[in-house]
C-alpha cells in the first residue's frame, strides 16, 4: 500500500501542473495577435503529462477489476465486481443507522475502531514521544532499554490482547491496549534516533550560547526531532489500522473488524470485499494526510 | 593593550587504540585586546583544534587557557563563534537565528523592543535586513554566513572566533565577505581570531598570522607581524611591496619548510 501510494503521489503531482501552464497561455494568446500562422503544439502533446499520470493508474484498477470480474464469473460463493457494487450503494445510502449494539451502519463501525486506534495511539504517543527523548539523550537509559525494547518489539501486538483482558475486564479498552502496544515502538525508536542524529553543529551552537536546557529543547530539539517523530507516528498509525481490525474480530463491539467477522457469520461476502476497499482507503487517507503534515515540517 | 586570550603550555592528546596521540603540543600565544589573529596550516594541523580550545568546545589535556584572566572551562557567549557551515537552525527565520543569541546575551537586562532593534542592526550591518524574515534554506551559502557573522557580532562578544568562515564560499563572494567582515571589525573594534588556509586572507586580515607546523604533535612554527595600516584596501595592496614580502613569507613557511609529504 505505501509504495502504490508513493508512486501515485510521485506520477500525479509534478506533471499536474503543465497542461494548466499550457491552457493559460493559449487562452492569452487570441487577444494579443491573430493565431492562425502561429505553431501550436499538437493536443495530444499537449496533454501527454497528464495522461502519463493519470493512465497507468487507471490501467491498474481497471485490470484488478477485470481479474475479478473473470475470477469469480463462475464461482457461487465469490460475488464479482457488478454484485459488490450494487450492495456497497445499498450500504453506503445509510452508513449511520442504529439497530441495537450489534447491528449498526458502516460509518459508525468505522468511526468506533479509529476512536480505538486515536486513544490508544494518543497514549502511545504520550508515553513513547517522551521516552524516546530521553533515550536519545541519555547513552546510559538507551542501553538500559534497548534489551527490552528488542525483545517485545517483534512480538504481534495480539499476543498482549489476553493480558489487556485480565487487566481492563472488557474487551473495548483491551483492543485500545493493543493499539497502544503496537504504536508505542516506532514512536520510541524514531523519536530516540532523531534525537541522536541531532546534527553536531547545532549543538555546537546551544554550547556557545550557553541555552538554557529548555530552550535547547524547544528551539533545537524539538524542532530537529520532529521530522523524525512524524515518520514515527506514521509507521504506528499504519501499524495501528493494520491491527485494529485484528484485535476487532476478536473482541467484538462495535468496529470495522468485528464487522467483518459479523458479516461472515452472515455469510455476506460482498460485505466483507467492500470492508477490505474501506479499510484500505481509510488507511491510505490517513498515510497520506500524516505524509502531508511531514512535507510541512522538511526544513531541508 | 589589555591581554583577551593567553595560552599557556596547552597541549591536546587524545587515546586511541594504538596509544595515545598527541595533536597539539607546547602552544604558548597571547591575543591582545582589539587585536585581529590569524591561525594558518595545513589541514590536519591541529588549527581548527586550536579555536575550539579557545571557544572551550574542547578542553586542553595539558597546560591552561585564560581569557580576560579567567580560565576557560567551557563554551561561553562572550567567546563567539563564526562557524564554518554557518550552523543557522534551518527552522527559524534569519531575524529568529540572530534573536536567539541576542536574547541570550542581553535578555535579562534590555526589553524586547530593544532586543528588537539589537537583532535588526546587527542585520543590517552585513547587509542582510533585507531579508530577516527568510529562512535559511531561501537564501544563498554567502547570506547564511552574512548572518552567521551577524549572530557572532550582535552577542557583542569579547572575542569572536572564526572557524574558516568564508571556506565553503567561492572567491567572488569571499572576497566582498572579507571586505565587509573588515568593515565590522573597524566598526567594532573587535578582537578575533579565526582559522583560514587562504594565504590573501590571512594577510588581508590579520593584525599577526601564527603559523603552525604539520601534526601530529602540531605547535606554532612562526609568528608574522602583519604591519599594514587600517583600513586597508583590496586593490592598493596587491601591489604594495610589504603585502607581497608577507605572502611570499607565508609561501615559503606553507610549501618549503611545512611541505606535505604525500600530502
Amino acid at each position: 500500500m505505501t509504495a502504490a501510494a508513493l508512486t501515485g503521489d510521485n506520477l500525479e503531482a509534478p506533471p499536474a501542473a503543465p497542461p494548466r501552464k499550457a491552457a493559460a497561455r493559449i487562452a492569452a494568446l487570441p487577444a494579443a495577435e491573430a493565431p492562425p500562422a502561429r505553431p501550436r503544439m499538437p493536443l495530444g502533446r499537449r496533454l501527454e503529462p497528464f495522461f502519463k499520470a493519470t493512465i497507468p493508474p487507471l490501467l491498474g484498477v481497471a485490470l484488478l477489476l477485470g481479474i475479478w470480474y473473470v475470477a469469480t464469473l463462475k464461482s457461487v460463493s465469490l460475488p464479482g465486481p457488478d454484485k459488490v457494487w450494487t450492495e456497497a450503494v445499498k450500504l453506503f445510502s445509510d452508513p449511520f443507522y442504529r439497530n441495537g449494539p450489534n447491528d449498526q451502519g458502516i460509518g459508525w463501525n468505522v468511526l468506533s475502531s479509529l476512536k480505538r486506534v486515536g486513544i490508544g495511539f494518543g497514549f502511545a504517543a504520550l508515553v513513547g514521544i517522551p521516552l524516546g527523548f530521553l533515550i536519545g539523550r541519555f547513552a546510559f537509559l538507551a542501553r538500559m532499554v534497548e534489551p527490552i525494547i528488542s525483545l517485545l518489539r517483534p512480538v504481534s501486538p495480539l499476543a498482549w490482547l489476553p493480558i489487556g483482558l485480565l487487566a481492563f475486564q472488557k474487551a473495548d479498552p483491551a483492543a485500545t491496549w493493543t493499539i497502544f502496544i503496537c504504536s508505542i515502538w516506532p514512536m520510541i525508536i524514531n523519536t530516540a534516533v532523531g534525537v541522536q542524529r541531532v546534527p553536531q553543529d547545532y549543538m555546537n551552537v546551544a554550547r556557545v550560547l550557553a541555552l538554557s536546557e529548555w530552550k535547547i529543547v524547544t528551539r533545537i530539539l524539538f524542532p530537529a526531532v520532529l521530522p523524525y517523530m512524524l515518520t514515527g507516528i506514521r509507521l504506528s498509525i499504519s501499524t495501528a489500522w493494520l491491527v485494529i481490525v485484528a484485535a476487532e474480530m476478536l473482541t467484538g463491539g462495535v468496529g470495522i473488524g468485528f464487522w467483518v467477522w459479523d458479516e461472515w457469520n452472515n455469510l455476506k461476502v460482498e460485505s466483507i470485499v467492500i470492508a477490505i476497499f474501506v479499510i484500505g482507503i481509510v488507511g491510505l487517507t490517513l498515510e497520506q494526510a500524516l505524509l502531508l503534515l511531514a512535507k510541512r515540517f522538511d526544513y531541508q | 593593550m589589555a591581554r583577551m586570550v593567553q595560552i599557556e603550555n596547552v597541549g591536546v592528546s587524545f587515546d586511541t587504540r594504538n596509544g595515545a596521540f598527541v595533536a597539539l603540543r607546547d602552544i604558548n600565544l597571547t591575543v591582545e585586546e582589539g587585536e585581529v589573529v590569524s591561525l594558518i596550516g595545513h589541514s590536519g594541523c591541529g588549527k581548527s583544534t586550536l579555536l575550539n580550545l579557545i571557544a572551550g568546545l574542547n578542553l586542553p589535556t595539558d597546560g591552561v587557557l585564560l581569557c580576560n584572566g579567567r580560565e576557560i572551562a567551557g563554551p561561553g557567549p562572550e567567546r563567539a563563534v563564526v562557524f564554518q557551515n554557518h550552523s543557522l537552525l534551518p527552522w527559524l527565520t534569519c531575524f529568529d537565528n540572530v534573536y536567539l543569541a541576542v536574547e541570550r546575551v542581553f535578555g535579562r537586562k534590555e526589553g524586547q523592543a530593544k532586543l528588537k532593534a539589537r537583532t535588526k542592526a546587527a542585520l543590517a550591518m552585513v547587509h542582510m535586513d533585507h531579508a530577516e524574515h527568510k529562512y535559511p534554506s531561501e537564501i544563498s551559502g554567502g547570506m547564511k554566513q552574512r548572518v552567521g557573522i551577524a549572530r557572532a557580532f550582535a552577542m557583542e562578544p569579547k572575542i569572536l572566533l572564526m572557524d574558516e568562515p568564508f571556506g565553503a564560499l567561492d572567491a567572488l563572494t569571499r572576497a566582498s565577505l572579507q571586505d565587509e567582515l573588515m568593515n565590522v571589525m573597524e566598526e567594532t573594534g573587535a578582537t578575533v581570531v579565526m582559522v583560514t588556509h587562504d594565504v590573501d586572507e590571512a594577510v588581508l586580515l590579520s593584525d599577526r598570522i601564527v603559523m603552525m607546523t604539520n601534526g601530529p604533535a602540531a605547535t606554532i612554527g612562526e609568528i608574522l607581524k602583519v604591519d599594514l595600516p587600517w583600513p586597508r584596501e583590496r586593490l592598493k595592496l596587491a601591489h604594495d611591496p610589504k603585502f607581497v614580502d608577507y605572502r611570499a613569507a607565508l609561501l615559503e613557511f606553507l610549501y618549503q619548510k611545512q611541505l606535505r609529504k604525500a600530502a
